[in-house]
Formats: structure tokens, C-alpha cells, sequence
């Protein structure tokens, strides 16, 4: 049977996330439908029918669908639920509060932020902040999984040429109104799928003191990642949060400045391939899983890495 | 208004988990558990609700084996006036919480229903919304921010792009994220006083949920372990290492 896939968009592009779960689901069977959900959303529907493991795309318009309410796309996607026997999404925010709204309506246990497809059926996932890793087995008939999309590559965005159909909206769920969104916009790299990370801690000590994380990262094109401490003492906004809680990422490169190293804060960005780690205390948990550990005084340090960097040649971006 | 709050029983958050042996799960026996931490600001932030003089009763309910009481208990002594606990053997999914958590609100009919966002032994980030998907009821989750106008929420969630902000009609289940208040600390006259406040116990099988495993735990195995790194002596020992040994600048 057919995998159906959930887009993520904004309703003009397709979120980048939905690349990675389109491989994932091609992992667990080549028939790959995509469902897209929204308002005015051809230009990203378009997208999702280029998509190089998609072949069939579905479109469902209304104009309550610009806000993606979970409790309005639930239903679309139990309703098309019976032609399918997984359904996939990002392990992200979106469909983190999507997908167990699915799952529960289809009775359904729902397997969270899979790592790697072993079978049709069965998994691997992280558990304890990443401390543990369970492989699972699914005995349900149909199969909710959301993937950690930096487990799976990014599917080709051309090359595919699938069909676009259209299938009629749900019902409107009149008692959740979406009120506003406050995004931070960046010209940086995003976070879950920038080459560099530069992270600050609460060894910052203030706000104003990001500018060193953020002059770093402007010279390598990083994006900028934070531990929850720093995020909690309001240092800086909580969309650039590193960890269990917060986000997964998997660089080339991440610069821990300032960051003790919690494990909470580690589940986050101990996959990542080469990792530095600058702290004044010498014993902080950051330095075991460090490629490069610098027992250094930030503020002295950054600087320095600022002078050594401008005396390169080229910097890789 | 009436609140009911979920908590669950977890491996506290500063224990170093280690896996079996036979790989077939995690050691829990001699481990210090405590209250799954989003837990604790939903607890907060009911009490704070209700000592606002907007809710009049808040309910803790945990779903687990009999030492689950505990963190009933704490709950209690952090403010909430009684706890139910449903006791269960083994693991029992999300989806398996979410449909007794339905048979208790039923019962107790409460407005509002606070949770964790997520469990961080499982790290699944299921039940309140399989919980509002079950009622349908409006979810709001990961919220930082929560307030209370004309018999509605305005809930402030936090979300990969930053923060979005939505209305709910009650009654409604919220998640709560880590940032959505600072949880108080037990008094010892709080925790002599929660020992009398009343906690209701049930067996699973009493609410008639089927709750047996959908989901085969195969095998637990510890992540493959970093090699050991070194430490640089300068920046520019540093500097020339990113270039030309890793080769990542």
C-alpha cells in the first residue's frame, strides 16, 4: 500500500523539512502520495509535484487552512487515511502537534521521531534525550511515524512529475482561532539544516553579549543556536534553542560557547560531525563529546577566533 | 473552573540513564524518579489559576505503576487539592494514557486539561493531543504563555519559527513548554498538609480501556560513544586544526 506524506509549507514554498520526510517515506514504500493542506497554495503544490520520490499529489484548499490548526488538518488526513497504510511526517513542531491528533483518530500508537526505517514495521528512535536508542515494532494495521529530518537527506527538489489532484476540505473546527505569528526572520542559514552552528550558553552572561556568537557566525555563514538556559534568561529568542526540547541539529560544524553541556542540551547537537567547545571550566560535560576542546575566557577568545579567521584566505560557505 | 492536570512519573532529568544488560530497556530499579519536568508548570501554572481566583479546584492524575502516588503527592503539595491515580503494569503508550485520561475527564468534567508537552523518558510528545483528538476539544501545545479572557485562552506557543499565538474556547487541553512559568518548591508544612488531601485510586481495568502494548519494543542499546577529542591550546591552534585536519572552515 501507498505512504502518505504531509507537507509542510508556508503556502508560497514548501517548508525544507518535507524534503527530508519525503526520502524517509521512500524508504518505506516507493508509492509516495504527498497531501498538502492550506490557502492559495498552487506555487507550493507545484513544488511537492516536482519532488523527486513524490507521485501523486493532493491539494485541499479553504481558506481556514492558511494557519495549518491542527485541529482543522487532522481530519482531511484520517479522511484519506483508508488508500494508505503509513502516514509521515517532520518530527518538527508542525508535526509534532499534528500527527498524535491523526494517530488517536485512526487509534493509532504513533511512532515519535524515527531515526532509521528497518522495516516496514519496525524503527529506530531515540529515547531518553538520545541516551538510548529503541528499535520498535509497530503491530498496527496502519502506521503513523513522524522522522527526525536530520536523520534522513533532503530528497531531490526536481526531477519528479507528479500529478496534482484535487480532494474537497473538511469541515472548519470553529473553537481554535489562530491569533498571530511572530516569526524572527533571518538572511542566515536556518538552524535545522545550516553547514555551521555557532551556539552561545549562559556563559554569555547578557543579551548584548550575543553579538560575539552573532559576528562568528556572520564569518562562517552559521546559523545560531542556544542552550535553554540562554533562551530562558531571555538572552535570545526561543526559535534558536538546541536540545531535547528544542531543536535537533546535525552540522559539519558546531561552536559551543559558553555552554556547559547539560544533556538535555547535548541530545540536541552530539550527532553533529565535528564539534568545539569553548569554556572557561575546564570539567564541563561539553568537553567529552568536544572534537576540539579550548579551555578559554569567551570573551577573550571569541575575539581572537574573529582575528584568527580574518587572517584566512577563504573560509568555506 | 475546575483544572485537571496530568503528571507522569519519570527518571529524574539529572540521572545518567543506562541501558540493560540484555538490551531490553532501561535500569529503573535504585534510580531516582521525579516528576516528568514539563509536568511540574502545568501543575504551576493550575495552582497560579486557581490562587487568581479563576479556578476554584485543581485535579492531579497520574497514570502508572503504585509508586506513581509520589508524584501525585508532590503535586498536591505544590497546591493541587486531590489526585487520582490509575494504576497500570508495564508500558503503556500514549495513545493507551490519552484514552483513560478521556475516562476520567468524562467523569470529572474538568474545563481545562495541562500536561507536559513531553515525557522526557519516551520523548514520544503525544497524549494532550491524542487527549483533544479524543474529545475534541482545541490543543493548544508547547505553550510559554497562557491567559485566561471571557471564558477563553490565549495561548502563546512556542514553534520552530518563533512564537504563534492562538484562542481556544474552553474546554481545552494545553501542553506546556519549560519556559511557561518557574515551578515552586514544596514547603515542609505544604508536604505534611498534602498527606491528608484525598487521592483516588483506580485500576486500569476499572475504566475499561483496553490498554495492552501496539507497539513491540525490540531491542535498547546505547548510542555509539563520540571519540575522545583533544584539547587546543590557542585559537590558533584551533583555527588551524578546523582548517586543515577536519577541515570544516
Amino acid at each position: 500500500m501507498s505512504v502518505l506524506l504531509i507537507a509542510e509549507h508556508n503556502n508560497k514554498e514548501l517548508r525544507p523539512f518535507t524534503l527530508n520526510a519525503a526520502t524517509a517515506a521512500s524508504q518505506i514504500d516507493n508509492d509516495v502520495h504527498a497531501v498538502i493542506i492550506g490557502h492559495n497554495c498552487e506555487e507550493a503544490a507545484k513544488a511537492l509535484s516536482k519532488l523527486e520520490f513524490v507521485k501523486k499529489v493532493i491539494q485541499v484548499e479553504a481558506a481556514y487552512y492558511e494557519n495549518f490548526v491542527a485541529e482543522n488538518f487532522a481530519p482531511v488526513i484520517v479522511k484519506l487515511a483508508d488508500s494508505y497504510s503509513h502516514i509521515i511526517s517532520s518530527a518538527n513542531t508542525f508535526g509534532k502537534n499534528l500527527m498524535p491528533r491523526i494517530a488517536a483518530a485512526l487509534d493509532t500508537s504513533q511512532i515519535s521521531d524515527i531515526t532509521k526505517v528497518i522495516a516496514t514495521d519496525t524503527f529506530l528512535r531515540p529515547i531518553y534525550a538520545g541516551n538510548a536508542f529503541a528499535t520498535v515494532k509497530s503491530k498496527d494495521t496502519k502506521k503513523c511515524v513522524t522522522i527526525r529530518p536530520t536523520s534522513f537527506d533532503a530528497c531531490e527538489s526536481s526531477g519528479g512529475s507528479a500529478s496534482i489532484e484535487k480532494a474537497e476540505a473538511g469541515e472548519e473546527f470553529s473553537k481554535t482561532k489562530f491569533v498571530k505569528r511572530e516569526e524572527v526572520k533571518s538572511d542566515r542559514p536556518e538552524l535545522g539544516t545550516a553547514r555551521v552552528v555557532v551556539s552561545g550558553g549562559r556563559g554569555m552572561q547578557s543579551g548584548d553579549n550575543f553579538k560575539l556568537i552573532t559576528s562568528l557566525a556572520d564569518k562562517l555563514n552559521a546559523a545560531i543556536g542556544a542552550s535553554r538556559a540562554a533562551v530562558d534568561a531571555g538572552y535570545i529568542s526561543n526559535d534558536h534553542q538546541v536540545g531535547q526540547t528544542g531543536k535537533v541539529v546535525v552540522p559539519d560544524l558546531y561552536i559551543a560557547v559558553g555552554i556547559s553541556g547539560a544533556i538535555q542540551h547535548l541530545a540536541g547537537m552530539k550527532e553533529s560531525k565535528v564539534i568545539v567547545a569553548i569554556n572557561k571550566d575546564g570539567e564541563a560535560p561539553i568537553f567529552s563529546v568536544a572534537d576540539y576542546g579550548l579551555e578559554a575566557d569567551l570573551f577573550e577568545a571569541v575575539p581572537q577566533f574573529l582575528e584568527e579567521l580574518n587572517k584566512l584566505n577563504t573560509i568555506q560557505k | 473552573m475546575k483544572i485537571l492536570v496530568a503528571v507522569k512519573r519519570v527518571i529524574d532529568y539529572n540521572v545518567q540513564i543506562r541501558v540493560k544488560e540484555d538490551n531490553s530497556g532501561i535500569v529503573t530499579d535504585n534510580v531516582k524518579m521525579s516528576t516528568n519536568p514539563p509536568d511540574d508548570n502545568a501543575i504551576e501554572e493550575a495552582v497560579k489559576i486557581k490562587e487568581s481566583g479563576k479556578a476554584t479546584e485543581v485535579l492531579a492524575v497520574s497514570i502508572g505503576e503504585e509508586k506513581a502516588q509520589e508524584t501525585v503527592r508532590k503535586a498536591l503539595a505544590v497546591g493541587a487539592d486531590r489526585g487520582i491515580l490509575v494504576k497500570t503494569e508495564g508500558v503503556v503508550e500514549p495513545l493507551s494514557v490519552s484514552k483513560l485520561l478521556q475516562k476520567i475527564v468524562e467523569k470529572e468534567k474538568p474545563d481545562l486539561v495541562f500536561m507536559g508537552k513531553q515525557a522526557i523518558d519516551d520523548d514520544c510528545n503525544q497524549t494532550g493531543q491524542m487527549l483533544s483528538a479524543l474529545l475534541n476539544w482545541p490543543q493548544a501545545t508547547f505553550a510559554s504563555k497562557i491567559e485566561i479572557k471571557d471564558g477563553k485562552l490565549e495561548v502563546t506557543r512556542e514553534i520552530d519559527e518563533g512564537l504563534e499565538t492562538i484562542e481556544i474556547n474552553v474546554p481545552a487541553i494545553v501542553t506546556c513548554d519549560l519556559r511557561l512559568n518557574e515551578p515552586r518548591y514544596a514547603s515542609l508544612p505544604n508536604i505534611m498538609k498534602a498527606k491528608k488531601k484525598p487521592i483516588e485510586k483506580l485500576n486500569a481495568s476499572d475504566l475499561g480501556v483496553d490498554i495492552s502494548p501496539r507497539i513491540e519494543q525490540i531491542r535498547v542499546e546505547e548510542p555509539p560513544k563520540r571519540k575522545a577529542g583533544i584539547k587546543v591550546a590557542s585559537v590558533s591552534e584551533l583555527v588551524h586544526k578546523l582548517k586543515n585536519e577536519a577541515k570544516v572552515i
